[in-house]
Formats: C-alpha cells, structure tokens, sequence
C-alpha cells in the first residue's frame, strides 16, 4: 500500500454500503448531531456514518491545521464546510480523502480506514492547485475519473464513454469536450471537474470550492447535481466560502476554525452567534443577514510544496 | 556529389547506421519520457541525475566493468534519493537537487582525476560520441528502451492522471507516491541510456528540448508525445547527417537542430508564435 496511507487501525463498522441505503434522505431528527461538539450517541453515530473522525488532529510539518476533531456524517448527506482563511477547511477534506494521515485520531470512509475504499471517493481539488495549461481536452480529464476502477494495460471501454458522456451532459459541456482546459471560464472549469466526479460514479464527493469564483447560473446548476447526488445516498461533502449558498442549498453545515464550532442543520449553524464564533472578528452581521469580510479568493493552508496555479480565468465570463 | 549521395554513402558505413539506429531509438525514448518530465515541471532533476551518473561511469573505468551498470547505479540512486529528500526534508526540492547533483558530480570528477592514462573513453560520456557506439552498446540499447517503452506503455494512464492532478488522483486509489519513484527510476534509465549520444552535459536537451517544442504545437497529451517523437528522430538524423558533413561533434549538433527547432516553433508556431492571434484580439 502507498506508505502514506492504512496507518489507522483497521476497524469495520457494523454497516455495509448495501445496509446504510435504507435512510431517507433528511431523516428523522433522532439522528440528528447537535449543533455543538460531538455525537451524543457516539456509537450509533459511528455504526451509520459514511464518514467518521474521531479526535482528529492534523497538520503539515509543524504547523497545526485541525485539533480535536469528532465527526459523523451519515449517508445522503449534503454538508458544506465553512470557516475563515486557515480554518482547515482543505486539511479536513485531505485527510478525509486518505491525502494527509493524521497526527492523532482515527478516519473511517466507508467504514474502512481512510484511503482503503478510495476507488469510492472522487476528490476534486481547489481550481489553483490545477495547471490549467496541461495539454488535456474537457474530454481527457472526465475520463481519467474512470482510469483508477480500469487499472493499468485496459483502455477506457464503451461503458467508460458512455459514463463520460452521461457526466459531461449533465453538466452542460458536452459540447466542449474537444476544448483544451485552459480555454474555459471559471464556471466551466468547475464544471468539467465536477463531470469528472460524477464519470467515477463514487459513493463519496469530497469538493474543495466547488462553486468559488463561478457565476450564479453554474452555482445554481451544480448544487442540483450535488442535491441529486445526496437524494440518491451519496455523501457530499464541500469547502464553501459562500455562506448564502451553504443556506439556501446545503442541508447540513460544519462550522470550523481548527476545529469543529458547530454542525447541524444549516438553519441552526449558520446563526449569527455560531458564526461570531467561528469567523471571530471576520464577520460582520447586518440585520440579521452574515457578511463574512474575509478573501474568499485566497485559499488556505497549501500543503509545503504543493504546486499553485494562479486562476487566470476569473475575469472571463462565463 | 549530388544530395543522393550525401544522404546514400554514410549508410555504408558501419558505424554510422549503427549511430542512427542508436539515436532514433535515444530520441523516442527521451521523448517519450520527456513529454512527462514536461509537464511535470521536472528539467532540473533529469539534469542532476545526468550529472549524477558521472560517478558511476568513473568507477566502472576505473573497475574496468560496464560503464551501463556503474552509470545507472548512480542515477537511479540519485533520482530516488532526490524522491525521498524532497518527500521527507524540510529543505526546498530545488535546494535539494542542487545540493545532491553538485557533490555528485564533483565525486565523479574527484575520482577522474586520481586516474593516471588513457581516459579517451570518458570524454565521450561527457559530451557524447555517438558514432562510436559499438554492436554490444547496441544491443544493450536495444534491451533498456524495450524496458522503458513497456513500463510507460502500461502505466501511461495512471502517470498522465497523477501528473495532472496528483491529489484527485491519489484521492481515487491510485499509487501516486509509488508512481512518482517508478519514474524517477524511469527517468533514470533514459538519462543513462542517453549519455553515450549527447553526453552528461547535453542529455537534459535531449529529454525535455522535443517535448518542450511539441507542447508549444498541440492541446492534446497523446499528439504531444507524438510530435515529440517525430521532433527527436527528426533532430537526430538532421544532427548526425550535418555532423558528419561538417564533421563536428554528433552530440552538440543534434542538441542544436532540437534547440533551433524549439526557436522556430516558438518563433512561428500557430498557438505561441508571432504570427498567432492573441487573446485580446492582437493579432499580428
């Protein structure tokens, strides 16, 4: 295995995929976390959740970026991660995704060790850490979200393009697939990622800025994708700076500043005394309505040499 | 002597198809490296481990064994070491590299210098003497190209999906840490391969020059590597036709066609060159 990874303890919950399907999607408030600190009932927490952190403290080199975090989310869920610059927003999605073992704690995806059940996962990165000047067409970079389940020697096969064109169309860039990726906009960018996602046909979305630095009609269009993709059991979970947008369309928020300040229903997080607490001096409240006063074109915490490409397409429309 | 017979009365010789045959065979496999060494931003590694394998060539000299072996000890210990350091130090890669690749190098000439007589033969791992390759070299040749060309034939996927996107890649299970040290290993091989035709000095040309050239003509990975292709055998039979007409060094002529076919591309080329329309509406 990639010595990076598997460096928890192996621990299966009692729930296989097969099993967990059953849950409506926004179920009962039994299950519901309060909106502060971890499970009350841990171990049933643990037993449903798609994913599932337990005190979990993380970080590069020296530099903290997450303590203490507790975490269960449940199949179906459509969470959006919120937090000022340096919260650990990213981190939380790396170390969900099996890309960063933590210091301390234990990460299940799947009810697997994080990493183990990675062909299940499709993880899109923040649109900076993507050199936009690589040779690839819309088309070559859908397909690569079905080269991990092909395996080396076998070429993509007519079930690979048919999930290639099914993503592309339903994200409306069909009939860009033949364009090289630096000539799209901002939007479209996203949404070729996104496509990318959804041609692995994962049962995990991790998402860092889906919808940063895109035009309202892209925002709208890929969170009925990701609604859809939560109302069929997956788990979506993404980095968002837009909390208007983690309101209205995410059904479940994790407030974050290192670690976890709330996580609940969104009505109930994003709360002017919740997010006071989590933005500290970075928020504003006028009449009721959050503004957060932070740079949400910055994004946090690169990963010592991670490489980082300047977005050069937010001026463009769309 | 009319153009026929320019181009006709060097493959009469010997040597000189066997330094075409060496050199288109060089040429495919650094472009087809290259075209990933590119696009993985990684020139300043294939030139420390070039310089890297000089070590290794002395000691072989001096042990009187294959110069192969010796050279591709050194390289492929240095690439991975190069791997590991810039994974696990606190120290930026690039200082890294530095560091590795210049010690390296000074070993090579510290043990070449402690060497008394004939050193001819080294000389040409320096700048290259591709018209000296013998049957045997050939035939090694022969052998590590196949080597190189089936691992990237097998893996070409999971390489492309990790070099573009490394951490959607490893996200989605894919090997991308041990993928990284299989082709430095990789790279280490086409750099050993190579210094007999262009030398320590010349090899980083010869990697990174007919990619860096077919980069700037498409927006495709596969007609890149390609084009590639065509640029390096193109820039090697032109070198070594124009080095034995001139009679010149083999190696420095066939970096200078690569070199002047870069200039050109860049000069005229329909996507980056003079005469192409920039965004913005300049056009010339």
């Amino acid at each position: 295995m990639d010595p990076m990874r598997g460096q928890q303890d192996d621990h299966p919950g009692g729930h296989d995929r097969a099993g967990g399907h059953d849950h409506p999607h926004g179920r009962g408030d039994g299950h519901r976390l309060p909106v502060v600190g971890a499970g009350i009932d841990a171990g049933h927490a643990h037993a449903h959740a798609d994913i599932w952190l337990s005190d979990v403290t993380a970080g590069y080199g020296d530099r903290v970026a997450l303590e203490h975090v507790d975490l269960a989310i449940e199949p179906g869920t459509l969470l959006a991660v919120v937090g000022p610059n340096g919260a650990g927003k990213s981190t939380l999605l790396k170390v969900m995704a099996g890309l960063l073992v933590p210091w301390h704690g234990r990460v299940e995806v799947l009810r697997a060790p994080a990493g183990r059940e990675a062909h299940r996962i499709a993880y899109v990165p923040q649109a900076e850490l993507v050199d936009w000047h690589f040779p690839v067409t819309v088309h070559d970079v859908v397909i690569m979200g079905r080269y991990p389940a092909l395996g080396p020697l076998r070429r993509p096969g007519p079930a690979d393009r048919r999930a290639v064109d099914e993503a592309l169309e339903k994200v409306g860039m069909a009939e860009h697939r033949g364009t090289q990726i630096g000539a799209l906009s901002g939007g479209q960018r996203r949404r070729v990622f996104l496509a990318r996602a959804l041609a692995a046909e994962p049962d995990v979305f991790l998402l860092d800025e889906p919808v940063t630095g895109v035009d309202t009609t892209t925002q709208e269009d890929l969170m009925d994708i990701l609604e859809a993709e939560a109302k069929r059991g997956k788990t979506v979970v993404a980095t968002t700076h837009d909390l208007a947008c983690a309101a209205q369309r995410f059904q479940q928020v994790l407030a974050i500043n290192r670690t976890v300040i709330a996580h609940g229903p969104s009505s109930l997080v994003l709360d002017p005394a919740v997010l006071a607490r989590t933005y500290g001096g970075h928020l504003l409240v006028l009449g009721g309505q959050a503004v957060v006063l932070d740079d949400a074109h910055h994004h946090d915490e690169a990963a010592p040499g991670e490489p980082h490409f300047h977005d050069d397409s937010r001026s463009k429309t769309p | 002597m009319d153009l026929g017979n320019l181009l006709l009365a060097p493959l009469e010789l010997g040597f000189f198809v066997r330094a075409l045959a060496a050199g288109v065979l060089i040429g495919t496999v650094c472009a087809v490296v290259g075209t990933y060494v590119v696009l993985k931003g990684l020139a300043f590694i294939g030139d420390a481990v070039s310089h890297a394998a000089f070590p290794g060539v002395v000691a072989a000299f001096i042990l009187q064994g294959p110069y192969l072996i010796g050279a591709a000890i050194a390289a492929v210990a240095t690439a991975i070491g190069i791997g590991y350091v810039s994974r696990r130090a606190r120290i930026r890669t690039d200082t890294a590299i530095g560091v590795l690749f210049a010690g390296m190098f000074a070993l090579g000439i510290f043990m070449f210098s402690t060497i008394h007589g004939y050193v001819g033969d080294l000389f040409s791992f320096l700048f290259g003497y591709l018209l000296a390759i013998s049957p045997g070299d050939l035939a090694a040749l022969v052998l590590l190209s196949a080597v190189v060309l089936v691992i990237v034939a097998v893996f070409w996927k999971e390489l492309l999906y990790s070099t573009f996107d490394p951490l959607g890649a490893a996200a989605s299970g894919l090997p991308v840490e041990r993928l990284e040290y299989l082709f430095l290993a990789l790279i280490a091989i086409t750099i050993v391969i190579s210094l007999q035709a262009v030398g320590i000095i010349l090899v980083v040309a010869m990697l990174v020059t007919p990619a860096a050239t077919a980069q700037l003509l498409t927006i495709r990975f596969s007609s890149m590597m390609g084009l590639a292709i065509l640029l390096a055998i193109g820039a090697v039979i032109g070198g070594l036709y124009l080095s034995f007409w001139l009679d010149v060094a083999s190696g420095a002529t066939i970096v200078l066609v690569q070199t002047g076919l870069f200039v050109l591309t860049l000069g005229l080329g329909p996507r980056t060159g003079l005469l192409a329309r920039r965004p913005g509406g300049r056009a010339a």
